[in-house]
């Protein structure tokens, strides 16, 4: 089994302004099979296994909703971004298509 | 994983990481695909009847929407693919999706983004697999329904991954 999991969420460190905008990185290991390779040894085809949902959730509010298909790279990185309105936590779910899921957060300061 | 590789985690790490996990060669087995594309059950070719269905009909106006990607790739497994939209994000007046498609994958359709004004920006980043040479198109819809596009043509540089 392929390295998996391990979610990351990062974001400002520093306190931020209310309604200051704030990028928010995330990264999580996955195989993010498309479905469409073929084993070189075998030939047989690997079955799909991919992440295909990212919500961010701030201050009660999905703010950020991806859905993503086998396109995306291995291990996929992904950043957005959130207006800080008040302390808390971003929380950021992933989704794979074999119905497994991750979460994390990063907390958010606001002056 | 708990808050020790958390805090642990400076930007260089971060990145770092990102540029380790982008040496494991996926484009290799991507690159012997034809067959299987025609076996895909969302065909490359429709991709103009993709973003209707995905978005919605009307015209795109080509403006607002930047693909900040170099027209060259090195690595087609892992494409930076940085997307911003320049437009308000305020209560009544957004983005409410943006939509990735690159034209000459098997399954043109990357991922779709879904904002609300608390984004505060409609702008991604992420990496994506490009199988060969292909037109990137991003495309976003206001809450309005107003749709802007931005539309790239990427080179993939052969031999990388081509083992």
């Amino acid at each position: 089994m392929a390295d998996i999991g391990e979610p990351k969420v990062r974001g400002p460190e520093k306190p931020l302004k209310k309604g200051e905008v704030a990028l928010i990185k995330t990264l999580i290991k996955h195989p993010m099979e498309s479905g469409l390779r073929k084993d070189k040894g075998s030939g047989e085809t690997i079955p799909a296994h991919y992440i295909e949902s990212v919500v961010a959730e701030y201050g009660g509010v999905a703010v950020v909703k991806a859905t993503w298909t086998g396109a995306v790279s291995k291990n996929p990185f992904f950043s957005f971004y959130i207006k800080a309105d008040k302390s808390g936590p971003v929380n950021v779910t992933w989704k794979d298509t074999k119905g497994q899921e991750w979460k994390e957060k990063a907390e958010i300061k606001v002056e | 994983m708990g808050m020790n590789s958390e805090s642990a985690l400076t930007r260089r790490t971060f990145l770092g990481a990102v540029g380790a996990t982008g040496a494991v060669c996926v484009t290799a087995s991507l690159v012997g695909m034809p067959a299987l594309a025609e076996a895909a059950d969302a065909p490359a070719g429709n991709v103009d009847e993709a973003i209707v269905k995905d978005l919605g009909p009307g015209k795109i106006a080509m403006e607002k929407v930047k693909i900040d990607t170099p027209p060259k790739a090195e690595n087609g497994a892992l494409v930076r693919i940085p997307i911003s939209v320049d437009h308000p994000m305020e209560k009544d007046n957004y983005i409410k999706t943006l939509a990735i498609y690159v034209d000459d994958n098997p399954k043109p359709l990357v991922g779709k983004f879904e904002f609300t004004p608390e984004s505060g920006k409609s702008e991604v980043e992420m990496r994506i697999k490009m199988a060969k040479a292909s037109q990137v198109r991003a495309v976003a819809i206001s809450n309005k329904g107003a749709l802007y596009g931005a539309y790239l043509k990427i080179e993939v540089a052969e031999g990388g991954c081509a083992g």
